[in-house]
């Protein structure tokens, strides 16, 4: 099965991958030399006290060069690698000539060693050392990043390793870091830029004339319908690969760096999505991949062949590539529009083949925040309005029905090959909306359908499924949302969202195989705190992609909303209600939350989740005393003001 | 080597008789191939995993096992490999007879081959809901889910009030007061969402080719601002080469953003040409229409006391993702005769025009089109007064550039 480097297979994934402007560099794509792969491990820092410098350099990609800011003469920055228990003290070198500053993303530290300029502390000013010091009192993946402007995005970030003071649970012959990013050879403040001028400007893959003629994306019925909403369902990234190249370990997809195995060892893949734009959806084809950690934390072995993460988030899998092969590790940018590559191989020098960029995803009116209509991708959030098992019986009309929610009546099902029914579906509800023409409804293929009116909160109730022109619905009805200020950055609200924590993430719902959903995940250990939430706090993503807003409940943090008012040791639910049809990672520094997915006492602890467009998620966390950021791990929609402070303070401090 | 499968089996194992068996049968799903327990088994988990595999879950004590069957349907629908599965494939299968089909069991239909022996579905309560996540569902009552206490995140919210905000900031007690002052400001506000933008944008600057004399045209805009309010500059005019400007205005406005499309635009506009020059007080509307038109439209109250009206729209078509075509239309109306500057009351002119441009920057559009314009009523008189034309084809020729 191994084979040498198929030239032409490596160019097709790296002419996508690198879009038009990475490629204009010295010569043109095909004639480029391909890299053999770099196998080279990243370098290490340990120990108890740590120096790092921070500093402009440049960079190689696909062996065009790059200006970036990079830790110790690297990008991405060393690894650092800890013990739990240990007590670290890390000399931060500011060489540049501006501001700097570390946020450790995920580790618990007091909150004045958080990294965070103008919350946890005033910054490191340029040309000056900065020391953190804090106790090391967890274990797992986790990463460092600047919290200052927009230096993530060219290259200010790395990995970091915690090794467990007991016996690791988890079992592995050798380990491997794949730090994902973008890098784009433009500056960052350029790319904002862009953005703040024409939203669109880096989407290379919108919807045309000439597609609709040659019968591709929408028909024209869907088209005016979305136009008259002024919504553009290709709008799925905002800076796409027409100016990133996406990175593993800092390594290009032509770089191809490479990870070495020995067949039949257990491979411990910890991955990091450090980029500061991208969703990534990392498959291995033919190697499936059992997650045993998200976020650092361990959680039951589950085995699946794919899954979606959005910036900061992490996940551990295990592979055991049983042959003398190698294996293309993919992490494809969640619009398509490139991917990131390594190749996973017994030695130096092997390759597999690419496989080519799938289809763009277009979103849906479920990415809308209108999930109950959106009958062509039913899901389990969806489903859980519907009357006690007693509507299956005209559930062979909804096309796309999702098998989580099917469980209901799932007796005569036995037997049944799921992975072909999956194949079979592919075509069927790949847009999301087939088999529902939304101005007329289709309610015929509906009518049966039971939604437990009235006990489904936000749920119109039936009859407004029938007949319904979507286009004429109210897109901003503050009803919905009486906690999100009215004004101009806030273009939409999701009128029916629903929990999409059981969906694999957009564009994955028909790949034929196993994607992870959040409810797959259940923690290793007994969550620390099972206490009831004492109340809940909702909070609007809001956005407008025109003029290229985001905030929480509509307004920016520069506008100086109140904080996010938690009592140390307090429990509470947070439910993040996604009103706009992108995607937001929502990171909480200094505590982990866990998800509300029905896992009781063992619910996965994560310190970011991808909340769905349209969608909702909930998780309940523990105050820790501080004052600490909670934003949008999407670097442009924070520097656009998606950010709050949450103050957490002792019971007898709050203010009355 | 399997220490995690084990993990995982022992993790239920100790909450759960019942779920011992689905757990286990999972994890197996979950490693194909792999064998069981290998050497380190008895070293990783001995004591338990001997009890999990060696008891059965009818010797644990019943309210454990209540609680503990609740949490295994909880988390089957994790350990499910189908789960969020697209069954879109099963278009027209028969529902109802599944109905009839005993459908308490969260995990007919998988293969439980693996599992002979084990009594599972006898322990397996009726619950239709199994496995499925109810909390989003408040105030339902369910079935299934009486008795048993619920724990950690299954427990619904209460209605605790909020703690006010306070404020003070918890840094400044380690980095002063000061510092910290000035980095709220400068780190924290400024760059989140409080920056100041700019643009420059002309979205005609072009040659126009027609009968008598070429000529020119431009019509652009710049503002600098926040979000919702800015300052704007508009700009358009047109003349002939060899000859003096036809027409040329500028504008200086007040921009407020009305809602997320929508910009309310105030200022005066000066009249360079025609001459007698003119300024004017102006009001207008500037946005983005539903159908992704970007229309535009002002009133203007002269020095003299004259009132005209503009209105201007336009649509980019995507041909391709690098092709563009610009249909625009430009409308003048005045409210009154003005002899002085050759403005007729009612419609006094339109331009429509049809640009193709090529973005392959987006920056710097070069483009080619054509450009219809047509004087109306007195206005038109007036110009054939004077000798000058009133209107007519053009073929076109310019970028549409911003910075």
């Amino acid at each position: 099965m191994s084979r040498v480097l198929d030239r032409r297979q490596v160019l097709r994934g790296a002419t996508m991958a690198g879009g038009g402007l990475a490629l204009s560099a010295y010569m043109p794509a095909w004639a480029q030399p391909v890299s053999a792969g770099i196998a080279k491990p990243l370098p290490t820092v340990s120990g108890e006290d740590i120096t790092l410098k921070v500093a402009h350099q440049m960079m190689m990609i696909d062996g065009r060069e790059s200006h970036a800011i990079g830790i110790n003469g690297t990008v991405p920055a060393p690894l650092i690698r800890l013990r739990e228990g240990q007590n670290v003290r890390i000399h931060v070198v500011n060489d540049l000539d501006e501001e700097t500053s570390i946020h450790w993303h995920g580790l618990l530290v007091p909150f004045q060693m958080d990294g965070v300029p103008g919350i946890s502390f005033p910054g490191i000013p340029a040309r000056s050392t900065f020391t953190y010091e804090f106790p090391i009192i967890q274990s797992g993946t986790y990463w460092y990043h600047s919290h200052s402007g927009l230096q993530e995005q060219e290259g200010h970030y790395g990995p970091i390793l915690i090794d467990p003071k007991n016996p690791d649970p988890v079992q592995f012959d050798r380990e491997h870091v794949i730090v994902l990013s973008d890098h784009s050879f433009q500056h960052p403040h350029y790319l904002f830029d862009r953005l703040k001028k024409e939203s669109g400007y880096f989407n290379r893959q919108r919807q045309t004339l000439a597609g609709l003629l040659a019968g591709k994306d929408q028909p024209l019925q869907e088209r005016l319908m979305w136009g008259k909403m002024r919504m553009d369902p290709a709008d799925v990234a905002d800076v796409t690969g027409s100016t990133y190249s996406y990175l593993v370990n800092g390594h290009g997809p032509r770089d191809n760096w490479t990870a070495l195995f020995k067949p039949g060892e257990r491979v411990r893949l910890r991955f990091i999505n450090a980029s500061s734009m991208t969703t990534f959806n990392v498959r291995i084809p033919g190697l499936p991949m059992t997650v045993v950690a998200a976020d650092g934390l361990n959680v039951r072995p589950v085995q699946i062949d794919e899954f979606q993460f959005g910036p900061a988030e992490t996940y551990d899998a295990i592979v055991s590539p049983p042959d003398m092969r190698a294996y293309t590790l993919v992490g494809e940018s969640v619009d398509r529009s490139g991917m990131a590559r390594a190749t996973l191989a017994p030695r130096e020098g092997m390759a597999a083949e690419v496989p080519p960029l799938r289809k763009r995803p277009l979103a849906t009116m479920k990415d809308m925040g209108m999930g109950g209509h959106d009958m062509g991708t039913m899901d389990h959030g969806a489903m859980q309005g519907m009357g006690n098992g007693a509507t299956g019986a005209q559930a062979g009309s909804m096309a796309g029905m999702d098998h989580s929610a099917m469980n209901h009546g799932a007796g005569s099902m036995q037997g049944m090959d799921h992975s072909q029914m999956n194949r079979g579906a592919a075509g069927a509800a790949a847009g999301g909306m087939a088999g529902m023409t939304m101005p007329q409804g289709q309610s015929g293929t509906m009518t049966g359908m039971d939604h437990g009116s009235g006990t489904m909160p936000g749920m119109a109730g039936d009859q407004s499924m029938a007949g319904m022109d979507m286009g004429n619905m109210n897109m901003r009805d503050f009803s919905k949302a009486p906690e999100v200020k009215k004004g101009p950055g806030v273009q939409t609200i999701s009128a029916m969202p629903v929990d999409r924590t059981g969906d694999p993430g957009q564009g994955l719902e028909n790949v034929g195989h196993r994607v992870l959903t959040y409810r797959d995940l259940t923690a290793l250990d007994r969550n620390p705190d099972t206490r009831a939430p004492e109340r809940e706090i909702k909070l609007h993503l809001t956005g407008n992609m025109e003029r290229y807003m985001w905030g929480f409940d509509g307004e920016k943090l520069s506008e100086n909303p109140d904080p996010i008012t938690l009592l140390h040791g307090e429990r509470v639910r947070v439910t993040l209600i996604n009103d706009t049809m992108m995607g937001h990672p929502i990171h909480i520094h200094g505590h982990f939350f866990e998800l509300v997915t029905g896992k009781g006492a063992y619910a996965p602890r994560k310190h970011t989740v991808l909340v769905q467009p349209g969608g909702t998620v909930s998780w309940d966390v523990t105050g820790e005393e501080g004052d600490w950021a909670f934003h949008c791990h999407m670097l442009y929609h924070m520097h656009a003001g998606m950010m709050r402070v949450v103050q957490v303070r002792k019971a007898g401090e709050a203010a009355a | 080597m399997s220490r995690s499968i084990l993990l995982a089996g022992f993790a239920s194992a100790v909450i759960a008789g019942p779920a011992f068996g689905q757990s286990m049968d999972h994890s197996m799903h979950n490693m194909p191939g792999m064998t069981m327990p290998a050497k380190p088994a008895a070293k990783a988990a001995p004591k338990p995993t001997r009890k999990a595999t060696a008891k059965p879950a009818s010797k644990r004590k019943a309210p454990a096992r209540q609680a503990a069957s609740r949490r295994a349907q909880a988390q089957a629908p994790a350990t499910d490999p189908h789960a969020g599965h697209d069954m879109g494939g099963m278009q027209g299968m028969d529902m109802g007879g599944q109905q009839s089909a005993p459908a308490a069991n969260p995990h007919a239909g998988h293969d439980m081959s693996a599992m002979s022996g084990m009594d599972a579905p006898a322990g397996t309560p009726q619950d239709p809901h199994a496995g499925h996540d109810m909390s989003a569902m408040p105030g339902m009552a369910m079935a299934g889910d009486q008795g048993g206490a619920k724990v950690g995140t299954d427990l619904p919210p209460g209605n605790k009030p909020a703690p006010a905000p306070s404020d003070d900031h918890l840094a400044d007690r380690f980095w002063g007061a000061k510092a910290m002052a000035t980095s709220r400001e400068d780190d924290l506000r400024r760059e989140h969402g409080g920056m100041t933008y700019y643009q420059v944008l002309f979205n005609l600057a072009e040659y126009q080719a027609r009968k008598g004399s070429d000529g020119y045209r431009w019509d652009g805009e710049a503002w600098v601002g926040g979000d919702i309010d800015r300052l704007w500059l508009k700009s358009e005019g047109e003349g002939g080469f060899g000859k003096s400007l036809d027409s040329a205005e500028v504008q200086a406005l007040y921009s407020h953003a009305l809602d997320p499309y929508w910009n309310l635009q105030a200022g005066v506009r000066y009249d360079i040409k025609p001459n007698p020059s003119r300024t004017y007080a102006t009001v207008g509307i500037e946005g983005l229409a539903p159908y992704w038109f970007e229309v535009e439209g002002a009133l203007f109250l002269s020095n003299k006391g004259e009132v005209l009206g503009r209105a201007e729209g336009y649509y980019d078509q995507r041909i391709t993702n690098y092709f563009t075509l610009q249909p625009r239309v430009e409308a003048n109306f005045s409210a009154q005769d003005v002899p002085e500057t050759g403005t007729g009351s009612g419609l006094t002119d339109l331009e429509a025009g049809l640009r193709l441009r090529y973005e392959g920057r987006r920056e710097f559009a070069p483009y080619i089109g054509v450009s219809w314009e047509r004087q109306f009523g007195d206005t038109a008189r007036y110009s054939r007064a004077r000798g000058g034309d009133t209107g007519g084809f053009s073929f076109v020729a310019g970028v549409r550039t911003w910075f």
